[in-house]
């Protein structure tokens, strides 16, 4: 496994696919948009093949591997030409960078496909970052802003910097760390399902830490946290919330006319 | 069949891929050895105070040929009425010599005396094999002249160091003295006196053993500061 | 009498202690004060993330090599320790570990037991064994001490009574501890403590302990303490039995310092305890202290389970430091009670289906958001989640081709289960349904159960956007 900051990584490309993931396709598109726009600003035509449902994880994570290996193997042929692979979410995209070969260790020919699509798989701060290269021009008035990086970005794909970095790039944005930043928001797929009680609290803990900054908004780059966590605020009707780093991003540049 | 062969029977049945080579560990402390400065006895001697002291413990530098001398102070200024030695150890002769009060010989098995040792005993004196400056700690292998309770039971234990035998890691002292070529049935690392975090993490010495550890580094005149 | 509860309590109750755990404020208060301060000391000690992970890979490099050899390594290690003139034991299960040491105390018409800190001898229930055997185990370590004095189990595998605070043991020792008169002084405590049990050390028949590691070469049980207890309960006493998981051995001396080192670093963020207490054999016969006789007590119970998995194996890697549940967003909000099990938190939730079976223990590994924390600080590298995600397998499934069925194989089987799993994957696989789904939820959002089991305990409902990306995608073209 590549530690965080050992990848290599590509020249900035002409195309790229773009994974949608399941939530950001049911729940909150636009992050998928905004994505699409910021690359697509950066020169790059995106390519998103209709067929894509969901990386597997959910069945993987819960225990029903051949599931998830069905699902997974769905989403192979989908990314035919050597195109990178955007991902705007950490655990969507560590799945399929770091369990994928795994989930196919047993089948030297699916192995060879799982690894080879691995490879080309970046999650999108990560991709911004170390192949677009971006260079953000802020055009918003101060803000204060928290950041909620997933466990999936941080521990299996280390691309917990690469948001905080796109931020930094932003003259008027403030981030505030808070609490026991690198702790879990209690989302964890059917976790939060199975055991709700326990979800709760490590979601409530992180809201509270989260408003604790003064921070205006949060901005995570993994939408089932991002949605975890506005829910919870929501119950609580509380108008604290956050958006999706994509989201963030493109708004704060300006939009269409927001190059650099 | 006995449990015994049971269980081995089932470990030897599970699948075994590709065996690991045997880990390099002398090489990994060469590795981290080569890398830093080397140690030297200064340094040794002083990391090892700056450790200990953190354990709270209480070092006290002295010569070889004071050491009997400044044990009678300590003893007086600590208000040690009982002072158990090994009468066989190599150092009983000066210790008697320095006429401390009050000294008491571990001169038979502890079943004959244990409610005297455990309850009339304010402090005990024993050597150590060395001491380790990484960490702060002593070696102590208890034998026949100095049995294993002394260092245990007396709510105070002096201990006898030679700043010869300071070595930088526990590696080391293990490599030097050659530990794997015979054991004692005890043998002890030692740092600090007796302690424990139990109640609501807050620290309290003397859990069980000794409440203060006094070393007695042995050192060069010129070392002596 | 010390008599403790059943440390085992029926997982299909997990759910509700939790709830109950998080929603006690004060057990939350102190949980999480305790874990950020050992999850603080332990950093302190690692400055370097560099220097770690190349003393994590030798760890993990040691423990992997010790436990590919481990049925010679076992063998080697009874030999140099009958040689050494210790009695070796050997037991597939908690009653024939716990028989044995019964049969031991009662041969030498034991009244009174001092024990060291051992999780294994928690694992197995000795102290009931012994309460029926009309024998007392009275636990010594003061953490020990305090919860049994409060007829608990530990809560923690390194801090058992971190659950409890200052004033709740004041008040204890005041009621329980006959003499005692009412302090609630960190060092009061600690001294009745010390009183009460110095006597006992005194007056014990047999001593208790556990094995932090065993060396093959020379036959060497090591101890890795802070209170002396362990020195005591070894030393004291005329009989030392020492009670071990087979796990435990490593072939050489040498391969003690980087473990050692890992241990209380990752612990307690000690860069090394009080005592390192190395035990080769009883009291020679020129030894005026000691135990004149001294045994070791091999624990399976069901440890060969884990072994006959190459994944599961890794399990035994470990060298029982606790940082994962330190780190664990689970255990810090319902604490180690919670569990029912001897070990609590991550190592917990992997090991206690080996120990218990998976029939008893198949919520334990769902007990986890797969945040991966445990992983990350785990000192010999056990891919805890990758674990965790196996056992969820193994619950809910038969056991894979050419693999024997783990005890309680299969017990979270459920037609439902299969039956949405299923059905997910016909849909995530069918492009065509799927976006068909898509379009469904979309233009009936207003429809979406406003109800979504544990999702809305304390979150709003889900509810699909107007519009899915595939579509807006698709609308681009």
């Amino acid at each position: 496994m590549d530690a965080a900051g050992s990848r290599h990584y590509p020249e900035k490309p002409e195309k790229v696919y773009l994974f949608g993931t399941c939530l950001i396709d049911l729940f909150c598109p636009e992050a998928g948009m905004n994505a699409v726009r910021l690359l697509e600003r950066e020169g790059i035509e995106v390519l998103f093949p209709a067929d894509q449902t969901c990386c597997g994880q959910p069945a993987h994570s819960s225990g029903f591997p051949e599931q998830a290996r069905a699902v997974a193997l769905a989403q192979f042929r989908l990314f035919p030409e050597a195109w990178p692979v955007i991902v705007p979410s950490g655990s969507c995209a560590g799945t399929m960078r770091r369990h994928y070969p795994a989930m196919f260790a047993d089948d030297p020919r699916l192995l060879a496909q799982a690894t080879a699509l691995a490879e080309r798989v970046f999650e999108f701060s990560e991709f911004l970052v170390h192949v677009a290269r971006v260079t953000l021009g802020d055009q918003g008035g101060p803000a204060r802003v928290a950041l909620h990086t997933s466990c999936a970005a941080r521990r299996e794909m280390g691309t917990h910097e690469h948001a905080r970095s796109l931020l930094a790039q932003l003259a008027a944005v403030e981030v505030v760390l808070h609490e026991h930043e690198s702790e879990c928001c209690g989302f964890g797929g059917t976790f939060s399902l199975k055991h709700p009680a326990i979800s709760s609290a490590m979601a409530g803990d992180k809201v509270d830490a989260l408003k604790e900054t003064g921070a205006e908004t949060f901005v995570s780059a993994d939408c089932g946290c991002m949605l975890s966590l506005n829910h919870t605020l929501q119950k609580r009707r509380d108008g604290f919330q956050g958006q999706h780093l994509a989201t963030f991003l493109w708004q704060r540049t300006g939009g269409e006319g927001g190059r650099r | 069949m006995s449990a015994r062969d049971r269980i081995l029977q089932r470990l030897r049945a599970a699948p075994q891929g590709k065996a690991p080579l045997a880990p390099d560990v002398p090489a990994f402390y060469d590795a981290l050895g080569a890398a830093a400065p080397a140690g030297t006895r200064a340094s040794r001697i002083a990391l090892f105070c700056e450790k200990m002291a953190f354990w709270h413990g209480e070092v006290v530098r002295v010569t070889r040929d004071k050491w009997p001398q400044k044990l009678h102070e300590l003893c007086l200024a600590k208000g040690v009425r009982s002072l158990l030695y090994g009468p066989q150890s190599e150092h009983a002769a000066a210790l008697v010599a320095a006429g401390i009060d009050g000294l008491k010989p571990y001169d038979r098995p502890v079943g004959e005396w244990k409610k005297a040792l455990f309850e009339d005993t304010d402090a005990g004196l024993t050597a150590t094999r060395g001491g380790i400056a990484e960490t702060g700690t002593l070696i102590v292998w208890p034998d026949a002249s100095e049995p294993r309770l002394m260092s245990l039971v007396p709510p105070i234990h002096f201990a006898l160091l030679d700043a010869d035998q300071l070595h930088d890691t526990l590696f080391d002292a293990m490599r030097v003295q050659r530990w794997s070529d015979g054991m004692p049935t005890n043998a002890l690392l030692v740092s600090g006196p007796s302690k424990t975090a139990d109640i609501q993490v807050t620290l309290a010495y003397g859990a069980h053993g000794p409440k203060e550890l006094v070393v007695l580094l042995l050192v060069n005149e010129e070392e002596m500061q | 009498m010390n008599s403790q509860p059943l440390s085992f309590v029926p997982a299909s109750e997990f759910k509700q202690r939790a709830a109950a755990a998080v929603a006690d404020d004060h057990l939350r208060k102190s949980f999480r004060g305790a874990m950020d301060f050992l999850i603080n000391k332990r950093a302190a000690q690692f400055p370097d993330p560099a220097a770690l992970e190349s003393q994590r890979s030798l760890a993990e490099h040691i423990r992997k090599y010790s436990l590919a050899r481990l049925p010679e390594l076992l063998e080697q290690l009874e030999q140099k320790l009958v040689a050494n003139g210790v009695q070796v034991h050997w037991a597939e299960n908690a009653e024939e570990a716990c028989a044995i040491i019964v049969g031991i105390a009662r041969r030498h018409s034991t009244k009174l037991m001092v024990k060291g800190k051992s999780m294994v001898s928690e694992e197995v229930e000795l102290n009931h064994a012994m309460a029926d055997a009309g024998i007392e185990a009275l636990e010594s370590d003061m953490g020990e001490y305090i919860v049994q004095l409060d007829g608990e189990k530990p809560s923690h595998i390194i801090m058992p009574a971190i659950h409890k605070t200052r004033e709740q043991i004041a008040r204890l020792f005041a009621e329980k501890v006959p003499g005692a008169a009412y302090t609630d002084s960190v060092d009061e405590l600690i001294g009745i403590g010390r009183a009460v049990l110095r006597e006992k050390f005194m007056s014990a028949e047999v001593g208790l302990s556990g094995v932090n590691f065993a060396v093959a070469e020379t036959g060497t049980l090591c101890l890795v303490e802070n209170e002396g207890n362990g020195r005591m309960c070894t030393t004291v006493p005329d009989v030392h039995i020492a009670i071990t998981g087979i796990e435990k051995v490593v072939e050489k001396l040498e391969h003690v310092p980087p473990l050692f080192g890992l241990l209380t670093r990752s612990a307690t963020g000690q860069a090394i305890t009080t005592y390192f207490n190395m035990i080769s054999g009883p009291r020679k016969p020129d030894e005026k202290d000691g135990p004149g006789e001294m045994h070791l007590v091999l624990v399976d119970n069901g440890r060969t389970q884990a072994y006959s998995d190459e994944q599961m194996r890794s399990t035994l890697q470990c060298i029982r430091c606790g940082a994962c549940m330190n780190h664990c967003p689970v255990y810090t909000r319902i604490g180690g009670h919670a569990y029912g099990t001897t070990y609590p938190g991550p190592i917990g939730e992997i090991i206690s289906p080996h120990m218990l079976g998976l029939a008893a223990t198949h919520v334990l590994p769902t007990a986890s958001s797969l945040c991966g924390a445990c992983g990350e600080v785990c000192p010999v590298r056990i891919p805890i989640p990758e674990l965790l995600v196996r056992l969820r397998e193994e619950a809910q499934h038969d056991a894979r081709p050419g693999h024997a069925p783990m005890v309680g194989q299969g017990a979270a089987k459920s037609r439902l289960a299969d039956a949405i799993w299923s059905g997910w994957a016909a849909m995530y696989t069918r492009p065509a349904l799927y976006r068909a789904f898509g379009w469904l939820a979309t233009r009936f959002r207003a429809l979406t159960p406003p109800m979504q089991g544990g999702w809305t305990v304390s979150r709003t409902p889900m509810k699909p956007a107007r519009r899915t990306l595939h579509e807006l995608m698709a609308e681009r073209e």
